[in-house]
């Protein structure tokens, strides 16, 4: 399923402009998903935080997070003296290239997926596992202690959440029997509503997926590889300007896009709680559903998203940090135990209930 | 060529750090994540509190007070007053005694609200730190009215205090305590059975009460560990003898612990402020409330003479030496974080990094009291 095929075009005209177009579109949605996504933060622990929040640039500071980036593009870029300079440069960009990556491989609705795949889901986690060597690179490259520990507490914490999440992904897979994005979220339209979703057979692994996936995020209460009361900024602690500023896109995009991901596994992804009720009930050529249903899917997979943004802000305003130990035992005693006894459950309910 | 491998490493936090409460240095030998060893270099915010009292007579010195520990003016104030007055024999004005215990006891809360907001910054939860921001705010707006300032005094004066009280500010600070149990409730709900919150405090930095003693700890932090002094009953000083209100104690003597003793010592502080309150409704026509004497010509007698208080953060002591003139001779601050800050090598040996944040955190301590 290809977003557009235009056959009188060449090949060799056709496959670069369609992947500049699906480039074009994914750069620009994540630039405004990212900037919107910081504003909504600030704004949301402002509320939580009886404070107003930003609201001086733009209408209500809706220009705030433009203005912060100007800002940062503007810093002046410093490496440390005794920093290794190849690696410093090179990892802001390992963690930053994959989470851009992919973004084309989230079916956004029914139509639009910049690159489909029969192992779409799998290649989107192993993808999202290059991170962590970015901000390696990042600790041991900084020549400075707090980046260093940071780092490696990141890694530590890695090898901890990725087994939970890969084993709450595959109790998905089992329950639709594909791991391509699309064929899982057509296996969730079964019922025509939202009880078809794969979130009520595995209620568990969605519960499992979304803490491992706050700790993927590296937010709240895992954030200790840049835990601010104990080292510093973590293992950005030496980076300024645009190499910063690409970290920090990096985390909020990689929050959008995580969540984009559960809701498309566990919440049924661009379908409608309500069924197809306008292919269906509205009277209606098809000239003009077929852009209205482009919407609305968009609209419903956004909505999802959101409110698990929303929900991964809401735990940030009100739980302290763990301790790495804590959180270790945490992970490895009971979400790797809980996730293994959800497929467990998983398994029993397909057993049972037949071909969903 | 005899070189051992050392496992452990060196790190350096401060003297600017988030979580350091001012510029504290901490030198840490590491392994891993575990301290092996933990040392302390104070002294970056020395202002040298004691050698300008020799410089200056005791009515200049006065604002300076203030600023020993600036959470808690009023307290520093009192112990350097006291000190003075019982060196003059002053018999202060019983108004002028219930102003005094009412501001410092109204100080108290916004000290506590203060360290609770940064204790919890410590450990990672930002929230809390606004909402204790926001009922600060409140006691500042007091203070503001009664003194004119929010946070450097300079209200308490040779023989009682600069002016009286009016019936308004004193039905405002009663809407205040009168809302504040709801506020305590709101903090105790989204902190106190937070299990992220428990296991980060529970059993953590424990001290025991022979440790405790052994390095000077006073206030919150030796009440925590099982001894149930506090000046307050034990040397009553102004008219605590004449009010009714209980010294919460425990003998855990963890960071928990201390965390529930000061939340239970705001609402006593409540109590007392209500009852000061209550009186000076009563007496709203006295308006005597210092001996009206001329500050400029207050001469300190021969000899030593020892003013002490019980603080937020334990007993602040000032030692007055003085020549019979209007310059004392010496001043020594005795001040409680700088003895809480030394028991924290001792207790972390061994212990996981990211426990010093919620010991030290836990501790109470600031540091322009430590350095003076």
């Amino acid at each position: 399923m290809n977003y557009f095929n235009i056959s009188y075009f060449p090949d060799y005209v056709y496959i670069p402009l369609y992947y500049l177009i699906g480039f074009i579109v994914v750069a620009v949605l994540m630039l405004f998903v990212v900037l919107f996504l910081v504003l909504l933060e600030r704004k949301l622990l402002g509320f939580f935080t009886v404070r107003v929040g930003p609201n001086r640039v733009g209408f209500h500071g809706a220009l705030q997070t433009v203005a912060d980036a100007i800002k940062l593009l503007f810093k002046e870029d410093i490496i440390p003296l005794k920093a290794d300079k190849l690696l410093f440069t090179l990892s802001p960009i390992l963690v930053f290239a994959p989470i851009m990556t992919v973004w084309a491989y989230i079916p956004f609705n029914g139509f639009f997926a910049v690159q489909n795949s029969v192992v779409g889901s799998l290649i989107f986690l192993s993808l999202l596992s290059f991170p962590i060597l970015g901000i390696l690179f990042a600790g041991i490259s900084s020549a400075n202690k707090y980046s260093l520990l940071g780092s490696l507490r990141a890694c530590a914490q890695t090898l901890c959440y990725e087994l939970p999440i890969f084993i709450s992904l595959l109790s998905v897979v089992i329950l639709s029997g594909s791991l391509d994005l699309n064929d899982i979220v057509s296996a969730q339209s079964i019922n025509n509503n939202c009880f078809g979703w794969f979130i009520i057979p595995s209620l568990l692994g969605f519960i499992t997926f979304y803490i491992s996936s706050v700790a993927m995020m590296n937010r709240v209460p895992f954030d200790f590889p840049e835990a601010e009361s104990e080292f510093v900024g973590g293992y950005h602690t030496e980076y300024s300007g645009m190499k910063f500023a690409m970290f920090f896109l990096a985390e909020y995009a990689s929050m959008f896009i995580l969540c984009a991901f559960m809701a498309t596994i566990f919440l049924g992804g661009f379908l409608s709680p309500f069924g197809k009720y306008i292919s269906d009930f509205l009277p209606l050529s098809d000239l003009i559903k077929t852009p209205l249903i482009f919407i609305e899917q968009f609209f419903w997979l956004i909505l999802k998203t959101m409110v698990l943004v929303v929900a991964v802000i809401w735990t940030r305003a009100t739980l302290p940090r763990l301790r790495i130990d804590r959180s270790l035992e945490f992970f490895w005693k009971l979400i790797l135990p809980l996730s293994i006894l959800n497929i467990f459950i998983v398994c029993l309910i397909k057993l049972f209930m037949g071909a969903r | 060529m005899n070189k051992t491998l050392k496992n452990t490493f060196q790190l350096n936090i401060g003297p600017q750090h988030p979580s350091t409460h001012g510029v504290l240095r901490c030198i840490e030998e590491l392994d891993g994540e575990r301290i092996k060893s933990l040392d302390f270099v104070v002294g970056y915010l020395h202002r040298g509190m004691e050698k300008m009292a020799e410089n200056m007579t005791c009515l200049q010195y006065l604002p300076v007070v203030d600023r020993v520990d600036y959470l808690s003016g009023f307290f520093c104030s009192q112990a350097y007053l006291s000190a003075i007055e019982t060196s003059l024999n002053f018999e202060l004005p019983k108004k002028a005694q219930y102003i005094r215990v009412l501001t410092m006891e109204l100080n108290r809360i916004s000290s506590h609200l203060l360290w609770l907001a940064s204790f919890l910054m410590d450990l990672g939860a930002t929230s809390p730190y606004f909402y204790c921001f926001r009922e600060r705010e409140s006691i500042l707006d007091i203070f503001e009215n009664i003194t004119g300032a929010r946070m450097m005094y300079n209200y308490y004066t040779f023989g009682g205090v600069k002016s009286d009280i009016s019936a308004e500010i004193l039905d405002k600070i009663a809407e205040f305590l009168d809302e504040f149990p709801s506020h305590v409730k709101e903090y105790e709900n989204i902190i106190t059975n937070n299990p992220i919150f428990l296991d980060r405090t529970k059993e953590i930095g424990v001290i025991s009460l022979k440790q405790a003693q052994n390095f000077g700890l006073t206030g919150v932090n030796l009440r925590a560990s099982g001894s149930k002094a506090d000046l307050r009953k034990d040397k009553p000083y102004l008219i605590y003898s004449e009010l009714d209100f209980d010294v919460p104690f425990s003998i855990y003597g963890d960071a928990y612990t201390r965390y529930q003793m000061r939340i239970r010592e705001m609402l006593e502080s409540r109590k007392i402020a209500l009852q000061c309150i209550e009186w000076l409704r009563k007496n709203i026509s006295d308006d005597k409330v210092n001996l009206n004497i001329n500050s400029k010509t207050v001469k300190i007698d021969e000899g030593l003479t020892i003013g002490s208080v019980e603080a937020p953060r334990g007993e602040i002591m000032c030692w007055l030496w003085g020549n019979g003139t209007n310059t004392p001779e010496r001043v020594k601050w005795r001040t409680p974080s700088f003895y809480a800050l030394q028991v924290l090598p001792e207790i972390m040996k061994g212990k996981m990094y990211s426990d010093l944040m919620s010991a030290f955190g836990s501790l109470d301590v600031i540091m322009p009291e430590v350095d003076r």
